[in-house]
């Protein structure tokens, strides 16, 4: 029990380039806990993902992340990371030159002190005993970070950073887009067979068929930067039945999208680096 | 240019010391034409850059160093470099060379490798053949004048079907600003033979402004392959200028690998000429700029043969005030038919204050090729930055790994095991000071 981890949001408000995008956050995830989060295009989802990693174009103007207590919105974004925070990004970076291993290996001695990092070939084991686990071809080790990986083959490697790195709150946004029927199996069995009262999930998904592997304990609906609706499993089988009208009508929401306002177009918001060829 | 031009050294000098090296009647008359020659030409004209801004008329005088017995004489630093082999082993110390050993093997398949001054007396006639054919001695003042004033150097020679296994290594050191360091490299590989040659440019506590002026020329022949692979180090006091150019005959081929890691402004210019058909060039370079800095690196291939290939990969990391023109160049001349060229050049900025220049050329006069260019010139990406550091990696170590990264791709992709050890250290030393 003591190892299970509590991770609080209240009041969390956060601008990107003066735009207040999140307008009032609160959330409550335990060890054990899998929240899912829904909600239409440009509602906030990923805005609320990268407030809490810490993405320095996200200005949070208000409230707090605490995880056991502690705040992490005074930490940069590798304390974030080392105090237990790991977020599967939307759009993960691709990185020419580093290679997966190389890279995962100085994230694990990151964590480490000086002069008790891994040893090469017990890293090498876990990694690959985790890609074992995901399916993965054994190149992806030497393979440089994402550069050329499909989009299901990015998001395989996030839960592979995921397994390797032992967080305690994982938020994953949108892993599931861009798999096949296959890979979606196993990237949910790889989230399963990390499900433990040591570990809270927060799962950002557009749809049910990811939750129909990862039950969650937990639904929320966002809208307008807000979280506008909580309920059970139920809350996302409803929703894939019967969209969010429903919702809109019941707290008459006419534009569900946050930041809009004078706004003509839309911005990628992990948008990927360019390749250094 | 009407202003008069003042030469590091005059006529009489030259003589005196063409003579008291016994030099053939051939040598001691080119050293004059090229000094008269000297008087009379300007700089090259570079890209974006002008020589007349730079400190480069300090060539000091010839000083005839020691010869030493064993490398065990040489600064301990140095010594490294070259341990992991016994033979084939040549070292220059300022104005000439102090140390030369060829495995008897070699000797019995006819290969020579020997100081340049030597195989000039030994072998006059063969190097007359070659000597600054290559590049040419009126082709601008530098030349000219290395023409006049190089000594020391390397003369490798490998005859018709040898293949030479291992490296030959060379090390060419400067220890005293007031000394002429500008040595000639020519390397002729007869038919169907094969070598690699490796050599470290480098100083030890220079003070003072001098000239490196040096030009490599290397002839491959018909279906020879040559592997040349230099880094250069020189102290921020020294101005490297460096030629280096290929003539490439039929299906013969020429590997380029060449880190400039040099403290001091730096203008290196390296050309295949591939003349035979299905001729190929290969080159990569790495460079890192620091400090104030000012670098031109040119890498050239011309193509006449049919079939030809060739392919260049510059890249450049530039922190600091350092500026960096990068020029590449493919050059396919008309009835080089199915001629093949690619160019990549890609600047990586770590400071606002540096400046990068990458300039893709392509000169095509022939219908029937396929060439291809990129460039690049861009900062270290934020979000790049940002992935690393949210999987607990510090913004130092995200930064290192990016910019390793980087470099990476052509690092990676060299041959020679200890070469490309030997760049990454010179990298390490250079981006973390
Ligand atoms: N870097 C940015 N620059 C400008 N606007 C941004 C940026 N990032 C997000 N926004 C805006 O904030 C709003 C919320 O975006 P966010 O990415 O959080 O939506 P989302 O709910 O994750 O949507 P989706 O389901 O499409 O992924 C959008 O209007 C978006 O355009
Ligand atoms: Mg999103």
């Amino acid at each position: 029990m003591s190892n299970s981890p509590k991770f609080v949001i209240d009041g969390l408000k956060a601008t990107i380039e003066n735009k207040e995008i999140l307008k009032g956050i609160n959330l409550e995830i335990k060890g054990g806990e899998v929240h899912a989060i829904m909600g239409p295009n440009g509602t906030g989802k990923s805005t609320l993902a990268s407030a809490i990693m810490g993405h320095p174009k996200y200005e949070v103007t208000e409230g707090t992340a605490t995880l056991n207590g502690v705040d992490l919105l005074e930490m940069e974004v590798d304390e974030r990371a080392r105090a237990g925070v790991f977020l599967a990004m939307q759009y993960p970076s691709e990185i020419t030159g580093v290679t997966n291993a190389d890279f995962l290996r100085s994230a694990i001695n990151a964590k480490r002190e000086e002069g008790d990092e891994i040893s090469l070939i017990k890293f090498i084991r876990k990694m690959e005993g985790k890609m074992g686990e995901l399916e993965m071809n054994p190149e992806f080790m030497h393979r440089y970070l994402n550069e050329g990986f499909s989009g299901g083959e990015k998001k395989r490697n996030e839960i592979l950073q995921m397994a390797m790195l032992d967080p305690s709150v994982v938020i994953l946004d949108e892993v599931d887009s861009g798999l096949d029927i296959d890979a979606l199996k196993i990237v949910a069995d790889g989230v399963n067979n990390m499900r433990s009262e040591e570990r809270g999930f927060l799962i950002i998904t557009h749809y049910q068929r990811l939750l129909d592997y990862i039950t969650p304990d937990f639904v929320h609906v966002m809208m307008q930067g807000r979280i506008v609706k909580s309920g059970g499993p139920e809350l996302a089988e409803r929703l894939e039945s019967e969209g969010y009208d429903w919702i809109k009508e019941e707290l008459g929401i006419e534009d569900e999208t946050v930041g809009q306002e004078e706004e003509e177009f839309k911005m990628p918001m992990n948008t990927v680096a360019p390749e250094f060829k | 240019m009407t202003t008069q031009i003042i030469l590091p050294i005059d006529q009489s000098e030259v003589q005196a010391l063409s003579k008291s090296k016994n030099e053939p009647e051939w040598l001691s008359s080119l050293r004059l034409e090229a000094l008269t020659l000297a008087g009379q030409l300007d700089y090259p004209k570079l890209e974006k850059t002008n020589l007349n801004r730079w400190s480069i008329d300090s060539y000091g005088k010839y000083k005839s160093s020691d010869s030493i017995k064993s490398l065990a004489d040489l600064p301990q630093k140095f010594q490294t470099s070259l341990q992991d082999q016994k033979d084939n082993l040549l070292v220059q110390r300022n104005s000439n060379v102090v140390f030369q050993t060829l495995s008897d093997e070699l000797t019995k398949q006819g290969v020579i490798f020997t100081d340049l001054e030597t195989a000039a007396k030994e072998h006059s006639e063969l190097v007359q053949k070659y000597f600054m054919q290559a590049v040419k001695k009126d082709e601008n003042q530098l030349t000219a004048i290395h023409t006049s004033l190089w000594s020391g150097g390397v003369f490798l020679y490998v005859p018709k079907n040898v293949q030479v296994e291992i490296p030959l290594q060379v090390l060419f050191l400067n220890e005293d600003d007031t000394s002429i360091f500008s040595p000639h490299v020519l390397i002729v590989a007869e038919s169907n033979s094969s070598v690699s040659y490796v050599d470290h440019v480098t100083s030890e506590g220079v003070a003072n402004d001098l000239v490196h002026n040096s030009i490599v020329e290397v002839f491959v022949k018909p279906g020879a392959k040559v592997q040349f692979s230099t880094l250069h180090n020189l102290n921020g006091k020294i101005t490297d200028l460096s030629y280096r150019r290929a003539v490439v005959e039929n299906d013969g081929s020429i590997e380029w690998i060449i880190g400039e890691m040099n403290d001091g402004n730096c203008m290196s210019d390296t050309s295949s000429i591939l003349k035979g058909n299905g001729s190929t060039s290969d080159a990569k370079i790495v460079c890192i700029g620091t400090n104030d800095q000012k670098l031109n690196i040119t890498t050239n291939a011309t193509h006449f043969g049919k079939s030809s290939d060739s392919d260049m990969i510059t890249r450049a990391v530039m922190n600091d005030n350092s500026t960096a023109i990068i020029n590449g160049v493919t050059k396919i001349e008309h009835g080089a038919k199915n001629a093949n060229g690619e160019q990549t050049e890609k600047v990586l900025m770590l400071s606002p204050t540096a400046r990068g220049d990458a300039n893709p050329m392509l000169l095509i006069d022939e219908d029937e090729v396929t060439a291809g260019h990129a460039a690049s010139v861009g900062q270290v990406d934020k979000n790049q930055i940002y992935y690393l550091m949210s999987r607990g990696i510090s913004k130092e170590t995200a930064e290192r790994l990016i910019i390793y990264g980087f470099l990476a791709p052509v690092v990676s992709q060299i041959p020679i095991k200890q070469v490309a050890d030997q760049l990454q250290a010179l990298i390490e030393g250079k981006l973390e000071r």
